[in-house]
């Protein structure tokens, strides 16, 4: 097969693009900085469309697509910031907070939260919906980190490092729906499980539901990026 | 052009929004021109106006008293802005929500308490269960968040109202900011 035919081009947001079979809307939207919102996604790690912020509309289909999974097709043409797709974004994001407990001005990760950046991204001022205010546990049984389950927003970036980068798979999802929560190894503290102490979840987490217990006030920038280096290193062994 | 009659309401919160408000230092001078402050609880009014122009309420409604005090609010101004992260999502107060009013006095009051161990019922506004921001209470025409947001996007949001310019309120501030 010639190389020819495994590019493909595409209209995102009006403007001529092209890509490669088998690249996401995603991944070609960011090569052609077109930006599109984000929360589960994270470079260097599998794709689960669990947020839905990134979903996408696409010429000829009446169905929102996230933009992390699709894949493009000759002659696509996408939508990645209608007025339609930024009134779901919102609602997404008021769904987030409404969901379970977060309090950004005494959050670990004030300042340095995607969500919280997301909402004003969006500009997203109050929230509609009314809290659900659940009572939900915080795990300070490590030694080194917290998991505090209010600011969970379940996008499973550390389930996925944890699989995938670290090989440890400790850390899961239990239960379902409004009910899932993020467990080490079967429901046991974090304290007590076969955890690697590696961190690498705590820098993933886009929210303030893991933290460094070194961190103290909202002091507490995460650093993701070492992710993408990681995988090329590796590959390259 | 006479001047805007201006109210600031404190319900459930720490008052750091009204010390933001105080953080407009000479500038206020400058508003004092535009808008006439008539109840405030940094002025003597002891009532609500009857009219006013803009009501800047901070705090979430905590008791029944805070209920009572922001349906008055809304029935006596024109545009209300709910002032802070408490007013608008519940914030701090909120932070009992999980726990319930009862077993929260009880830590207070009892438990923590060394001496004449009881929970005040007399004079003090009784507590709703649930911590809840004012707009699920009342129709809520500007939203500025931040804990507490600063003086520069009070002033900002203030001249704007006032002179009726344009308000771009996700480029001033933010839930926490």
């Amino acid at each position: 097969m010639s190389t020819e035919v495994d590019v493909k081009t595409l209209i995102i947001d009006e403007q001529e693009v092209s890509g490669l079979r088998g690249q996401t809307i995603l991944e070609v939207a960011r090569e052609n900085d077109i930006y599109i919102p984000t929360l589960c996604h994270l470079d260097g790690l599998s794709e689960v469309g669990a947020c839905r912020l990134c979903l996408v509309e696409i010429k000829g289909s009446n169905k929102l697509l996230p933009a992390c999974l699709a894949t493009i097709f000759e002659g696509m043409e996408v939508s990645t910031n209608t007025e339609r797709l930024q009134k779901h974004r919102r609602t997404i994001l008021e769904l987030l907070f409404a969901e379970r407990n977060h309090i950004c001005s005494v959050c670990v990760s004030n300042n340095h939260c995607e969500l919280q950046t997301l909402a004003q991204q969006q500009g997203l001022t109050h929230v509609r919906l009314p809290y659900r205010n659940p009572e939900l546990p915080v795990d300070a049984s490590h030694e080194r980190f917290t998991a505090d389950h209010n600011r969970c927003i379940l996008c499973t970036r550390c389930v996925r490092v944890c699989a995938e980068i670290e090989g440890a798979h400790i850390l899961d999802v239990m239960g379902r729906g409004i009910n899932s929560l993020i467990i080490t190894d079967l429901h046991q503290d974090w304290g007590s499980s076969a955890c690697t102490r590696c961190g690498k979840c705590v820098q993933v987490c886009p929210t303030g539901a893991l933290f460094d217990k070194s961190k103290i006030g909202s002091d507490h920038p995460k650093y993701p990026d070492f992710l993408p280096y990681l995988n090329l290193m590796r590959e390259a062994q | 052009m006479s001047k805007l009659k201006l109210a600031t309401v404190w319900l459930d919160g720490c008052s750091g929004c009204h010390m933001s408000f105080l953080d407009m230092d000479e500038r206020l001078i400058e508003l004092a021109e535009l808008v006439d402050v008539v109840y405030s609880p940094i002025v003597d009014a002891k009532v609500f106006p009857d009219e006013v122009d803009i009501a800047l309420v901070e705090g979430a409604v905590s008791s029944v008293d805070d209920e009572k005090k922001i349906l008055k609010v809304r029935a006596h101004s024109k545009v209300l802005v709910a002032m802070g992260d408490c007013a608008i999502t519940g914030n701090v107060p909120s932070m009992r929500n999980p726990i319930g009013p009862e077993a929260i006095l009880d830590r207070a009051y009892i438990q923590n308490a060394s001496a004449q161990q009881q929970i005040p019922c007399v004079v003090v506004p009784k507590l709703l269960r649930i911590v809840r921001p004012i707009h699920e209470f009342v129709k809520v025409d500007v939203f500025l968040p931040g804990c507490p947001p600063s003086a520069d996007t009070l002033h900002t949001a203030l001249v704007a109202l006032v002179t009726g310019a344009p308000l771009d309120i996700p480029a001033l501030t933010r839930f926490g900011a």
